[in-house]
């Protein structure tokens, strides 16, 4: 469980994060989606502690992050593969893991076999690791506490097609087991498939949150572009088609092909494109809702 | 495979069970940090090398009926000194550098818990070369017997050793402050060896800072525990100068480190 309460964070007069609110249920996947600069890293170092939110708080099951006594028995937190000692080989990051937050050293062996790490690479000092490599250390990093929640910052940054594969169906079983999973993406596709729910966040605000399905079917419609543009938006609101651009200059319109081209047509205004909108699912939702607000 | 092994429990968690690292298991941590890389390591057989190689010049430069055990102590320790409060500043530097005061803050997110280690690893450390400069100095004294080149005694003062052991442990502490608060190697490394010493070569331009260069030289202050019988003029010096690098430095730095964003 997380609760993210109206978190903001403003950097000298910069606003990274505003008004930021929402929740993840146990038992689901939420994927926290927006533009790379968008505030997703902020956000989730605000809930891990280690970021001092300007305004509001957060939560993770029922209490801030910092009070919890051994958080890596609780949370596993992954923001940043990247971040580990060049010099370390991965087993000896994982053995001072298991030896902090108090676990028996057996969960080294059984965590590098977990996410596939084989015990030769694991002698290997993490600065040769590539960076898909790096993401299944700290994925093993934060689960070798055995926690209920996992907070996940692009964890398929690097990893190959088989990895993504691979790590939706880890995300997806600790998932259906009762677990809370939090993971960022600035690429929908990677989340896509393991996702119940979807925060997308532009701009250091919420876009737009939900459920998939409600979120999906926010996209049906029709998308309609022009040559002039200003045209097309009066025309179709002459015919009272609701319509908002896409970002990309052309309008999604709640309504048939049909009636679209007929507004366009009484209004003279010459369509370049006309089809179905929702041929690309939560992608064209998700370029829609980002665009505006990193212009 | 991963079924097992990943097992969220899904009943209510009691968030105070089980209970945080107590500071015995984050420092036993923070001591194993300094040795598990290849870089760690080759510093800490630097730091002993240093202690070694300070009994030749003992044996070859000191009067035959001066080279006690004592003497090729105080040597060893001269060597292991000058680069004791690096392996302070190393310590907590690495984790900004390397980045891994993320993991560390995530695992241990008291950060006053993570100072508490690092100056408790850094003591431990100190104290620890403090005794591998006895056992060098024991060899060179040794080596002096049957080279015929050593006619001092076999003996050291205790208050020699145990003023030694705080020169020791405070040269690494005041390393360890000095990072905590620059948070940078070289800024931290180059300030640590320049400030001190900035005193002297000021009191020596400017005569009326020459009693305060007395008092704040550590280079000088603390030189008088490497000899025997500290006088009580010397104990008030030490404890202004260390005042001034160590609890400052120290209170600065704590409170920076608890501020910091980690990234």
């Amino acid at each position: 469980m997380i609760e993210v309460e109206r978190l903001s964070k403003r950097y000298r007069g910069a606003e990274a994060v505003r008004d930021v609110t929402f929740r993840c249920a146990p038992g689901t996947v939420t994927g926290f989606l927006g533009p790379n600069g968008a505030g997703k890293s902020t956000t989730m170092r605000m809930i891990c502690g280690l970021t001092p939110p300007s305004d509001g708080a957060a939560t993770v099951l029922g209490r801030p992050y910092r009070r919890i006594a051994n958080p890596g028995r609780h949370v596993g937190v992954l923001l940043d593969a990247a971040a580990q000692h060049a010099g370390r080989s991965g087993r000896e990051v994982l053995a001072l893991t298991a030896r902090t937050v108090g676990v028996e050293q057996r969960r080294v062996g059984e965590m590098l076999e977990a996410v596939g790490l084989p015990a030769k690479a694991a002698r290997r000092r993490v600065g040769a690791y590539s960076l898909g490599m790096r993401q299944r250390l700290g994925l093993a990093q934060a689960l070798i506490g055995d926690p209920k929640v996992l907070i996940l910052d692009e964890p398929a940054n690097g990893l190959d097609p088989e990895g993504i594969f691979w790590m939706r169906s880890l995300l997806r079983g600790f998932a259906d087991r009762g677990g809370t999973v939090l993971l960022s993406s600035h690429l929908l596709r990677e989340v896509e498939a393991v996702a119940d729910r979807f925060v997308v966040i532009a701009g250091g605000r919420i876009a737009a949150q939900g459920a998939k399905e409600e979120l999906l079917g926010d996209a049906s419609g029709v998308l309609v572009r022009a040559t002039d543009p200003a045209a097309l938006h009066a025309a179709l609101a002459g015919a009272r088609l609701p319509s908002r651009p896409d970002g990309t200059g052309a309008y999604l319109v709640q309504g048939s092909a049909e009636a679209a081209g007929h507004a366009a047509a009484r209004a003279g205004v010459v369509l370049t494109e006309l089809r179905q909108a929702n041929g690309n699912g939560l992608e064209e939702l998700f370029l829609t809702l980002t665009h505006g607000a990193t212009r | 495979m991963t079924a097992t092994l990943t097992r969220p429990a899904t009943a209510h968690a009691d968030l105070a069970e089980p209970p945080r690292p107590s500071l015995a298991r984050l420092t036993a941590v923070e001591l194993r940090k300094t040795t598990d890389t290849r870089s760690g390591r080759w510093l800490l057989i630097l730091v002993a090398l240093t202690a070694v190689a300070m009994m030749p010049v003992v044996l070859y430069t000191a009067p035959k009926g001066e080279q006690s055990l004592g003497e090729f102590f105080v040597a060893a320790q001269l060597g292991v000194g000058l680069l004791l409060p690096v392996l302070g500043i190393l310590a907590v530097t690495t984790e900004w550098s390397q980045r891994t005061m993320l993991s560390t803050c995530l695992l241990v997110p008291d950060r006053h818990r993570v100072v508490a280690a690092k100056l408790l690893g850094g003591a431990v450390l100190g104290a620890g070369f403090a005794l591998a400069g006895l056992a060098a100095a024991v060899l060179g004294r040794a080596a002096g017997g049957l080279l015929g080149r050593s006619g001092g005694g076999w003996t050291v003062e205790p208050s020699l050793v145990a003023t030694v052991l705080l020169f020791a442990v405070a040269s690494v502490l005041m390393g360890t402050a000095f990072g905590m608060l620059f948070m940078n190697t070289p800024l931290a490394v180059v300030l640590y060896f320049l400030l001190p010493t900035l005193w002297s070569t000021l009191g020596a331009m400017v005569g009326r800072l020459e009693g305060t260069a007395k008092w704040l030289d550590t280079h000088r202050t603390l030189d008088a525990l490497t000899h025997p019988g500290v006088t009580s003029g010397e104990w008030a010096r030490v404890a202004a100068s260390l005042a001034v690098w160590l609890l400052l430095p120290l209170a600065a730095g704590t409170v920076r480190l608890a501020r910091r964003e980690v990234k």
